[in-house]
């Protein structure tokens, strides 16, 4: 009985492994391929139930809440579960065993943790791209407007710590303008690298700018050109031992489709 | 068959026989609707401690802990959570007394906030650490604007976090061990001269030892594997306030390895230190 | 002859059985209290609630509470030993940790050398306690529990320990100087309990049932002990206790307590031979009547009447100690005896080598006889028999 299943769930996501390259190779800039990607999900919406569980980079929160409820009401009786965290730990969770369907990873190198692993039924596809932006106080009082601004010790700063992607975006960043930066902490992933600066206990951050925006006016963004230096790769995959291939694969062809795009756009990713 | 029963049992009260006997009787009068949840207890609690031990990299297990981030990590964690353990024995020990001896209204809430750290997820903790004692916190603004000091972010973070969340522990065990002891004794010192402090001081305080010793133990025990609230509150940089917790934390972002062999230090120096003071002072009479 | 009440009876009269003798001629002219019988009945029985002198304790306790109230006046000369004798919850700890400062006066007042110790807390009072289970404290040997109450008072290290060694030798406990109080007998923690009290040198000392937590061979021995040095204490001493033996033998002037009042008050032997209550009666091992007295009869309240040979007119008790009763399987017909009842067995008790026949009917009473006796008479439970008593030992007091 469970092999059986196994089986049917390993060439389900075989097809859809297939399906995910073709359409990550034609996406960059043909939305129409997008858009029949899209219906084609719409048209077998019929048959799609259950539960999708999607485990996803603490930074896609709002947008995949989002799109989740979409998926929701587009496809009447399915229901979509999210594990929003750091990407490494999400990781390590699905190595671990973890019930997911679904993986949206912050980082290609997060996302090799699951491929080297195996547990992934289809190649990732890098469906946006996140850029680093300077997360100030309200107002900018300190008048931060650089990289090398945050280096002023008077300054207190805080990165993402190296093993987050976060992290390993912002050093590179760095590197690139060869700048050294000595920060009050490494915080543990983005979103509390954030709430140090919401919370006004540090002066800056640097984050994503899906991040600042999200944040709303509880922070100031500022750009900075180095951060072109370091754009992060959100890759998407289908997971092996995924319980619910068939809507799992309508879920990742609606993050991918013109109007998960828009979503994804209007909360500060890039396209991919 | 009788025979060398009776002489068995002559054996046991003549020569040292009360211990044996004792032991004897202890391991048959254990029922079977105890010993069995009692082992399977003990099996719950140990063996993901082994599966830990199972699983660890022993044969990269020298080069993980070589680095000089391991060690430092380390003493920062011994010194956070024996500096915590010091501030909680001074101000949780009279806490303990004023909920166990004054009387005073609404005693029974005063305990109960008290034990409020114990059910606060140490994360919301360490978000309310910030928001009193922050930069921009209720009392912390004015810490920053009169004397100077800010505690995020600083060694002396790590210590208040590990504090709030290990404190109750021992106030707790020390305000049950003072509810146990007789206040008669402190009635006695009085009548022999002694002001309610030297009563507290020099009678109390010795009789009530080995109750603040297992307090400390586990206020310490909980300081050192502290990380919600630590890492919320005083952030994460090596050598300041990275401790092993956190190292741990981090390192199994992308190296689990390397986690698993920081979490067996800190497991070994931890049974150590807690069995060398088991032997010095919770086993007195 | 030697039963419980003989001995407490007898007792109150020449109470100095366990003391040495040439001790007594030693201390008996400075105190006077090693002969209460004698000496204390015409000073301090009289009038002792409007005797007031600038020394020693006059005190009127009242002490609130939910369910009990405790209102006793209690005064005391220097040298004077007192003891509140009463049965168990009848307020006498109470009074003590009133007197200690313990637990607060609801009412009432408390003056020591005539200084006002209402509102004063406990560790400014010049008073020392000996509690119940001695209450040393465990983690101090035996020589720094004694040397507790001077350092507490100021003195040097050094100097409450000399103290305190001093009356380690005068307990005669040297050598257990350095004991902890778990490995010292009953006997010897009673001892460093009292030079611990002692030792701060009190102007009232009070003791808590001081000998009930040993058992009857070393209570003998420390009650000895404990009279001795209560003689040399020369300030007032006030103790508690259930065991009208020991109140009898330690102290001068009983106090007797039921519910949180002061029922009868006087030296012992007064108290042993005109009990008041029936509380009383049964300590000292006495049949009490209360009746009305026309010359040598004294009619009972509960019936019958008793021949007595004082010559009363009024309210009178009439006591008879248990020994004094006689029993018959038949009517007493050739019997001198005037004083005769038909009665029951209610119940048996063995005393030594005596039976105690607690007996009901026209006058319930306790009666002592041997065992032979009980035997010739088969004696059981329902059993009619007659009692007879001798006027001239029944004893008759007013009321």
């Amino acid at each position: 009985m469970t092999r059986s299943a196994r089986r049917t769930l390993q060439v389900a996501g075989a097809g859809a492994a297939a399906l995910l390259a073709l359409s990550a190779c034609s996406s960059s800039d043909d939305s129409s391929s997008a858009k029949s990607d899209s219906s084609a999900s719409a048209s077998s919406s019929p048959k799609l139930s259950g539960t999708v569980t999607v485990f996803a980079a603490a930074s896609l929160q709002e947008s995949f809440t989002t799109l989740g409820k979409e998926f929701e009401k587009a496809h009447p009786g399915t229901k979509v579960t999210f594990s929003f965290g750091g990407s490494d730990s999400l990781a390590a969770g699905i190595t671990g065993g973890a019930p997911a369907d679904v993986f949206a990873s912050a980082s290609p190198k997060t996302m090799k943790i699951v491929t080297d692993k195996k547990d992934n039924a289809t190649e990732p596809a890098t469906f946006v791209r996140n850029q680093l932006e300077i997360a100030t106080l309200p107002g900018n009082p300190d008048k931060v407007s650089s990289l090398k601004d945050l280096t002023k010790s008077s300054l207190k700063v805080v990165l993402c710590d190296k093993t987050v992607p976060c992290g390993a975006a912002a050093l590179k960043a760095l590197d690139a303008s060869k700048l050294k930066l000595t920060p009050v902490s490494y915080e543990e992933d983005v979103k509390s690298a954030l709430n140090k600066v919401v919370l006004k206990e540090a002066d800056a951050a640097v984050v994503y700018k899906t991040d600042v925006k999200a944040a709303g006016s509880k922070v100031q963004g500022v750009e900075f050109p180095e951060s072109t230096s370091a754009v992060n790769a959100y890759p998407i995959t289908l997971l092996k031992n995924a319980k619910n291939p068939e809507a799992a694969k309508a879920f990742i062809a609606l993050v991918q489709s013109t109007e998960g795009q828009k979503v994804l756009s209007g909360a500060g990713f890039l396209k991919p | 068959m009788t025979s060398t029963d009776t002489s068995d049992a002559a054996a046991d009260t003549l020569q040292g026989g009360p211990r044996r006997g004792r032991v004897r009787t202890a391991r048959r009068g254990v029922p079977l609707p105890l010993l069995l949840p009692a082992l399977i207890g003990l099996a719950f609690l140990l063996l993901p401690l082994i599966a830990l031990l199972l699983r660890a990299p022993w044969s990269t297990l020298p080069d993980q802990l070589t680095s000089a981030e391991v060690w430092q990590a380390l003493r920062l964690s011994l010194v956070c959570a024996t500096a915590a353990t010091a501030v909680s024995l001074v101000i949780g020990v009279p806490l303990a007394w004023l909920l166990a001896r004054a009387d005073f209204p609404g005693r029974g809430f005063v305990r109960a906030l008290v034990t409020l750290p114990l059910v606060l997820p140490p994360v919301v903790g360490g978000v309310a650490l910030l928001l009193a004692l922050g930069r921009n916190g209720v009392v912390g603004q004015w810490l920053d604007s009169w004397f100077g000091i800010t505690l995020p972010f600083t060694t002396a973070g790590v210590v208040v976090a590990e504090t709030f969340v290990a404190m109750p522990f021992l106030v707790i065990s020390v305000e049950g061990t003072l509810r146990a002891a007789d206040p008669r004794y402190e009635e006695a010192a009085t009548t022999l001269g002694a002001s309610r402090f030297t009563a507290f001081r020099r009678v109390t305080l010795p009789l009530i030892a080995p109750g603040i010793a297992a307090g400390a133990v586990l206020a310490w025990a909980r300081a050192l594997g502290e990380f919600g609230a630590t890492i919320t509150f005083a952030g994460n940089f090596p050598g300041r306030t990275q401790t092993m917790p956190l190292a741990v934390y981090l390192a199994l972002q992308n190296n689990p390895e390397a986690a698993i062999a920081l979490s067996l230090v800190l497991l070994a120096v931890s049974i150590a230190v807690l069995a060398g003071l088991r032997d010095r002072w919770m086993t007195a009479p | 002859m030697t039963n419980t009440h003989a001995a407490a009876a007898d007792g109150a009269e020449p109470p100095q059985g366990p003391p040495a003798p040439n001790h007594e001629s030693g201390t008996g002219g400075a105190g006077g209290k090693t002969n209460p019988a004698e000496g204390r009945v015409p000073t301090t029985h009289p009038h002792p609630k409007t005797h007031r002198t600038p020394d020693g304790l006059d005190a009127h306790l009242v002490v609130n509470r939910t369910t009990f109230r405790l209102d006793i006046k209690l005064t005391a000369a220097p040298g004077d030993v007192v003891a509140l004798l009463g049965p168990n919850g009848a307020g006498k700890t109470t009074a003590l940790r009133a007197l200690a400062g313990l637990v607060p006066l609801t009412a009432g007042h408390l003056r020591l050398d005539g200084a006002e110790l209402d509102r004063t807390p406990p560790e400014s009072r010049p008073v020392g306690v000996v509690f119940q289970d001695y209450l040393l404290f465990p983690h101090l040997t035996a020589l720094d529990n004694i040397a507790f109450g001077p350092r507490c008072q100021g003195a040097t290290k050094a100097a409450s320990r000399a103290q305190a060694a001093e009356w380690l030798a005068r307990m005669g406990l040297t050598e257990h100087a350095t004991a902890k109080p778990r490995h010292l007998s009953g006997g010897q923690s009673q001892r460093v309990a009292l030079a611990r009290a002692l030792a701060t040198s009190p102007r009232l000392l009070l003791l808590d049932e001081p000998l009930a937590a040993l058992d009857a061979r070393t209570r003998l021995e420390v009650r000895a002990q404990l009279r001795r040095h209560l003689a040399e204490f020369e300030a007032v001493a006030v103790l508690v206790t259930h065991d009208p033996l020991d109140a009898m033998v330690l102290a001068d002037r009983l106090v007797v307590i039921e519910d949180g009042r002061a029922v009868q008050e006087g030296t012992p032997s007064d108290i042993a031979r005109h009990p008041r209550t029936d509380y009383i009666a049964q300590l000292v091992g006495l049949n009490l009547y209360k009746g009305h007295a026309d010359g040598h009869t004294v009619r009972l309240d509960i019936g019958p009447a008793i021949t007595t040979t004082e010559i009363l007119s009024g309210p009178a008790f009439v006591a008879f100690p248990p020994s004094a009763v006689t029993l018959f399987r038949d009517p007493p017909t050739g019997s001198s005896a005037r004083n005769h009842w038909r009665c029951e067995v209610a119940g048996l008790e063995t005393h030594g080598d005596q039976i105690r026949a607690d007996l009901t009917g026209e006058l319930p009473l306790a009666a002592d006889l041997t065992t032979v006796a009980a035997a010739e008479l088969d004696l059981h439970p329902g059993a009619p028999v007659w009692a007879t008593v001798k006027a001239t030992q029944t004893h008759a007091y007013p009321a």
